[in-house]
C-alpha cells in the first residue's frame, strides 16, 4: 500500500515536470518576446535590453529554466530586491501582481463555482439515471435519453446566453448577475451563483444521467444480483446492496477527475457570467497576452489534474476491495 | 434444526413427493413468435431424493431451475404446476415466494466468483441471506452462523476467512461459500445449476462429495444440473434427461446408464471418457446432437 | 491488479466491441438511417456540408458576402441595433446583420459551416490516422515502442486539454491558426483512439487466424493490413464518430474565447462571442450562430450513437 502510494507521487512529480517544461517551452521559447511587451510604447532598444536583463530572458534556456523552476519551490528575487516568495509563478505583466496571489484571491469563486454545479449535476445525473434504469425502455426512459443527448450538445455559452435571455431578460425571474459577497446578501448571491450552476451542470448531468442508467442496467444482469434474488433478498436490499454499490462505485472514480479539472476554472463558464475566478483569470490573460498569467493558470490546472488522479486512485482502493486487497489464498 | 426437518419429512406419506413439477412450460414471446424453451415438463421429487437434470446447453435445465424459484429473466412466462410440499409455487406472489427462496429452497450457481457480489465479505453476504430470512436476528448471531455454515463446507480457518473477499478465494473455495450461503438457510431442497462446471477436475469431485454429504447429513432433497453425466453417476439417484425443452428419458441412475433407451442418452453416455480424470470435456459430442428436433424414439 | 482493469470489469465500459460478421456497407448505411432521428440529423450534417461546400454560390444568391458592412441595416443613434425587428430580418439579410458593423448573418452563418465542418473533419482525419498508427504500432510491436506510446499517452490524457489548448494556441502565432487549430486538436486527441486500437490489436494478435498468417510467414506489414486492420475497422468507424461532435464543440469553444478561427474569417463560437454583449438588445444574434451550432453538434451525436448501435449490436431497425 504504502510503496504503490510512493510510486504514483513519483509518477505524479514527472508528470508535473514534464507539464511545466512543456508549458515553459511554449511560452518562453514559441512565443513573442516578453521584453517587448513589458516595455509596451515609447520603447528603445537599452530598455528593451534591460528588463531581458531583470527578467534573466538573456541567459540560455535550461538556465531559465532552472531559475523558474526553483521559484515554484524556493521563491526567486528580480532585478535588484524584488523578493518573491515560493510558489512563484512570475508576475503579471498586465496588473505586476504576484500570480501566485492572484490565483489565491481567485480561488475561492472557482470552488464556488465547481462545487454548486457539482452538487447539481451529481443530484440531477444519479436521479435521472436511475429513473431511467428502473423503466428501462419505456417512454421516460426515452424522453430523458433525448434529454441527455440535448444536455450535451448545447455549448454551455450558448446555453448561458440562453438561460440570460429567458430567466433574466423576458421573464425577469433572476436579476442581472452582479458581484456580491455571501455575508453581505446571501439571496443576491446565491441568485448569481444559481445560472452558473446551471449552465455548468448540464452537461455533466447528463454523461452522469447515462453513465448511471448504463451502469445500473449492467449492474442489475450481473450474476450476483440473480444470487441476491435468490436467497429471497427484498427488491430494495437487492437494489441498494447489488445494484447500485457496483453501479455507482467507478462513477466516484469519473466524478473525481472532473472536479479536479473544474477546481483549476470553468473557463467558459466563468468568462460568460464575469465570474472572477481562475477561469476568467484565464481568458483575461490571453486576450491580453500575460503570459505569466496563462503559465500559472495552466500548471495549476494540471497540478489540481494530476492531484486529483492521484486522490481518485487512493479514494478507489479504499472503496473497491479487489483493489485494496490483493487476491489470496 | 436438523431434527426437525427429519419430522417433517417422516410426518409425510412416504409416497408424497417432495417436489412435484407437472406441465411445467416456459416461453419467451416475442411480437413474431414464441419461444418456448421448456415444453410440458413433468417430474417428481422424492423427500430427501437426489434428481440429476441433464442436457446439453439449451435444453432448458437451467430455466427449469429459474421457472421453480421465479426466477426467470424478463419477458419470460411460465404455465404448468410445481407443487413444493403442500404449497403450489406458481400460484404464490412475489412477497410470499421470497419466503421460500432461500430459506425453503436454495440455489447454487455456475460460477461463483460472478455469483458473489465483489464489494462485499463472503461473510456478509451468508449472513444477509440469513437475516433476511429470521427477523431478529443480530449481526453478531447472522456472522456466527456464516462462520458456521463455512465450518460446514470444510472452509479451514473459517473464523478468519469469513472477512475474506470473493476474490481473495479459489474458485473451489467460492464454490463452498456458494454452498455454505445455501446451507445457513437448512433449505428442505438445494437446486445446484452446474455447481462444479467452471472447476477443476479434483475440486469438481470434492465438491460434488460435499453436497452428498450435506444431503446425508441434513436430509435435505438436491436438484443437481449439470451438462455432464459423470456428475450425476455418484450424486443422485434418479435422472432425467433433456434436449431442446423436452423430456427424452428419465429413470434411476443404473438403469440410465446400463439399459439407456433413448439413442440421444446413448450419444451423451458415449461421450462420457471412460476414464474418470478427463470428464471435463463435453465439447466431443458430435455437433449434429446440437441442433435438430428430437427424433420419435427419443421422446418418452 | 490495476485501477483501469477493475473499472472496465466493474462496469460502465462501452468500448466498442467487434462485431463477428461484418455485414455490407450499404446495408449498415439503411439501417444506420432507418431511425428518423438519425436520417434527419443526416440530413442536417448533409445540409451544413453543403453550406460549407457551396459558400461562395449561396452568398450570391442571397446577395451579400460575408464581410460587407450594410450601414444602412443598423441604427447609429441607437448604439448599433440592427434596424427593424428580429435582429433586421429582411428580404435583405435573411437572418438579420450583426450589430455595429451589420454584417449579414445568413452569409456569416454559411461561411462559419466552412471552419466548424473543415476544422472537425480535418481534426478528425488526423485523430483517426494517429490514433490508428500508434494504437497498431504499440499494440502489434510491444515492447520499447509499446512503453513509449502508452507512457505518451497517459501523459496527454492527464493534461487539462481546453487551458493547455488555450495555452498553447495563445502563445503561438495567429497566422495559420487553422492548421494549428487542427494540430492542437488532434494532439490531444488521438490517445482515446489510440488506447482502444491498442487494447484491441492486443487481443487480435493472439487469435488463431492472425497467428496463423504470422506462423506462415507473412511480413508483418501484411498481417496488419489484411488481418487486423479490417478488424479494427467497426471499432475505428464508430469511435471516429462518436468524436466528431467533441471536435466541432472544441473548435467553436476555442473560437468563442478568442484563440480559434481568426476574424474577419467568420465561425460560429466567434459570432457567439461577439454576441455575448448583445443578448439582452438583440438575441437573433446569439439564436442563428448558437441554433446552428447546437444541431450541428446534436446530429452528430445522435448519428454517432446509431452507428455505435448498428455496429456493435447489429441493430437492425428501432
Amino acid at each position: 500500500m504504502t510503496r504503490q502510494v510512493l510510486k504514483r507521487l513519483a509518477g505524479m512529480v514527472v508528470v508535473l515536470l514534464l507539464v511545466c517544461l512543456f508549458t515553459y517551452v511554449i511560452f518562453f521559447v514559441l512565443s513573442p518576446d516578453p521584453a517587448v511587451q513589458i516595455c509596451g510604447k515609447n520603447c528603445t532598444p537599452a530598455k528593451i535590453d534591460q528588463i531581458r536583463d531583470n527578467l534573466g530572458l538573456n541567459r540560455p534556456f535550461w538556465a531559465q529554466f532552472w531559475t523558474f523552476l526553483s521559484g515554484l519551490f524556493v521563491g526567486r528575487t528580480y532585478g535588484e530586491g524584488i523578493q518573491c516568495s515560493a510558489p512563484c509563478l512570475g508576475y503579471s505583466f498586465q496588473s505586476s501582481q504576484s500570480v501566485t496571489s492572484m490565483m489565491v484571491q481567485r480561488f475561492p469563486v472557482s470552488l464556488t463555482v465547481a462545487v454548486g454545479a457539482a452538487v447539481l449535476w451529481l443530484l440531477a445525473g444519479l436521479v435521472s439515471g436511475l429513473i431511467g434504469a428502473i423503466n428501462e425502455g419505456k417512454f421516460i426512459d426515452r424522453f430523458i435519453s433525448g434529454l441527455t443527448f440535448a444536455g450535451m450538445s448545447i455549448p454551455n455559452y450558448v446555453l448561458a446566453l440562453v438561460l440570460q435571455f429567458v430567466l433574466v431578460v423576458t421573464l425577469r425571474w433572476l436579476p442581472f448577475p452582479q458581484a456580491v459577497a455571501f455575508g453581505d446578501d446571501p439571496v443576491q448571491w446565491f441568485l448569481n451563483f444559481l445560472m452558473p450552476w446551471i449552465v455548468l451542470a448540464v452537461g455533466y448531468a447528463a454523461s452522469y444521467t447515462r453513465l448511471t442508467r448504463a451502469n445500473v442496467i449492467e449492474a442489475l444482469q450481473e450474476n450476483y444480483v440473480r444470487t441476491a434474488r435468490s436467497k429471497g433478498l427484498r427488491p430494495s436490499v437487492v437494489w441498494r446492496r447489488h445494484a447500485l454499490r457496483p453501479a455507482l462505485t467507478p462513477i466516484v472514480t469519473i466524478f473525481g477527475m472532473d472536479f479536479a479539472g473544474l477546481l483549476g476554472g470553468a473557463v467558459i463558464t466563468e468568462t460568460v457570467f464575469g465570474l472572477n475566478g481562475i477561469g476568467k483569470m484565464a481568458s483575461d490573460a490571453i486576450t491580453k497576452n500575460d503570459q505569466p498569467v496563462i503559465m500559472g493558470v495552466t500548471l495549476l490546472a494540471a497540478f489540481l489534474v494530476v492531484v486529483g488522479n492521484m486522490v481518485v486512485d487512493l479514494v478507489y482502493t479504499a472503496i473497491d476491495p479487489r483493489v485494496r486487497i490483493g487476491a489470496s489464498a | 434444526m436438523t431434527n426437525s426437518q427429519r419430522d417433517q419429512t417422516l410426518d409425510q406419506p412416504a409416497d408424497r413427493p417432495m417436489l412435484s413439477v407437472r406441465d411445467l412450460t416456459v416461453a419467451f414471446p416475442t411480437a413474431k413468435a414464441t419461444n418456448e424453451v421448456v415444453h410440458h415438463l413433468s417430474f417428481d421429487l422424492p423427500p430427501g431424493g437426489a434428481l440429476g437434470i441433464v442436457g446439453e446447453s439449451g435444453s432448458g435445465k437451467s430455466m427449469t431451475s429459474l421457472a421453480i424459484m421465479n426466477l426467470l429473466p424478463p419477458g419470460a412466462t411460465r404455465s404448468g404446476s410445481i407443487v413444493f410440499r403442500d404449497t403450489e409455487l406458481t400460484a404464490l406472489r412475489e412477497p410470499a415466494m421470497r419466503t421460500v427462496r432461500g430459506s425453503r429452497i436454495a440455489m447454487i450457481f455456475q460460477d461463483p466468483l460472478s455469483c458473489l457480489n465483489p464489494y462485499y465479505t463472503v461473510g456478509d453476504q451468508i449472513a444477509e441471506a440469513y437475516r433476511a430470512h429470521r427477523h431478529g436476528v443480530s449481526r453478531r448471531q447472522a456472522h456466527r452462523v456464516a462462520i458456521e455454515s463455512m465450518e460446514r463446507v470444510h472452509i479451514r480457518d473459517a473464523a478468519r476467512r469469513v472477512n475474506y473477499y470473493p476474490h481473495q478465494f479459489s474458485g473451489g473455495m467460492r464454490q463452498r461459500v456458494m454452498i455454505a450461503m445455501a446451507l445457513s438457510m437448512e433449505p428442505e431442497l438445494i437446486i445446484a445449476d452446474e455447481p462444479t462446471t467452471a472447476l477443476d477436475v479434483t475440486v469438481q469431485a470434492q465438491i460434488l462429495g460435499l453436497l452428498t454429504e450435506i444431503r446425508e447429513n441434513t436430509g435435505a432433497g438436491l436438484i443437481l444440473i449439470t451438462h455432464d453425466l459423470a456428475v450425476v453417476s455418484e450424486t443422485t439417484d434418479q435422472i432425467i434427461v433433456m434436449r431442446h425443452g423436452d423430456l427424452v428419458e428419465s429413470g434411476p441412475v443404473e438403469q440410465i446408464f446400463s439399459e439407456p433407451r433413448a439413442d440421444y442418452t446413448r450419444m451423451l453416455l458415449d461421450a462420457v471418457p471412460r476414464i474418470d480424470d478427463a470428464i471435463d470435456d463435453m465439447r466431443t459430442l458430435p455437433s449434429s446432437a446440437a441442433h435438430e428436433t428430437p427424433t420419435e424414439g427419443a421422446r418418452l | 491488479m490495476s485501477i483501469a482493469t477493475t473499472i472496465s470489469e466493474v462496469g460502465g465500459d462501452t468500448e466498442p466491441t467487434l462485431t463477428d460478421a461484418p455485414r455490407r456497407g450499404s446495408k449498415i448505411i439503411r439501417d444506420i438511417l432507418s431511425s428518423p432521428g438519425s436520417a434527419l440529423s443526416a440530413a442536417y450534417i448533409v445540409l451544413v456540408l453543403c453550406m460549407a461546400v457551396f459558400a461562395p454560390l449561396i452568398v450570391k444568391l442571397s446577395g451579400w458576402g460575408p464581410y460587407a458592412f450594410d450601414e444602412a441595416a443598423i441604427d447609429p443613434n441607437m448604439g448599433g441595433v440592427p434596424v427593424g425587428s428580429l435582429g433586421g430580418i429582411s428580404s435583405d439579410h435573411w437572418f438579420g446583420v450583426e450589430p455595429v458593423n451589420g454584417r449579414d448573418i445568413f452569409a456569416r452563418i454559411v461561411y462559419g459551416a466552412r471552419a466548424s465542418m473543415v476544422i472537425a473533419l480535418a481534426s478528425t482525419a488526423l485523430t483517426t490516422l494517429m490514433g490508428v498508427i500508434f494504437g497498431l504500432v504499440a499494440g502489434y510491436f510491444g515492447g520499447i515502442a509499446d512503453t513509449i506510446i502508452s507512457r505518451l499517452m497517459e501523459f496527454l490524457m492527464a493534461f487539462p486539454a481546453l487551458i493547455f489548448m488555450i495555452a498553447i494556441l495563445s502563445a503561438l502565432p495567429a497566422d495559420n491558426r487553422q492548421y494549428l487549430l487542427v494540430l492542437v486538436i488532434s494532439v490531444f486527441g488521438w490517445p482515446y483512439l489510440a488506447r482502444v486500437v491498442r487494447g484491441q490489436t492486443l487481443s487480435l494478435k493472439q487469435r488463431e487466424f492472425v497467428e496463423s498468417a504470422r506462423a506462415s510467414g507473412a511480413a508483418s506489414s501484411q498481417v496488419i493490413f489484411r488481418e487486423i486492420l479490417p478488424n479494427l475497422l467497426p471499432t475505428i468507424i464508430v469511435m471516429t464518430t462518436l468524436a466528431i461532435p467533441g471536435y466541432i464543440g472544441t473548435e467553436a469553444g476555442l473560437s468563442f474565447l478568442g484563440v480559434g478561427v481568426v476574424p474577419p474569417t467568420p465561425s460560429w463560437g466567434q459570432m457567439i462571442a461577439a454576441s455575448t454583449n448583445w443578448y439582452s438588445v438583440d438575441p437573433m444574434f446569439f439564436i442563428f450562430p448558437g441554433l446552428f451550432l447546437f444541431m450541428l453538434v446534436l446530429s452528430f451525436m445522435v448519428l454517432g450513437e446509431r452507428v455505435r448501435r448498428v455496429v456493435e449490436v447489429g441493430e437492425i431497425s428501432s
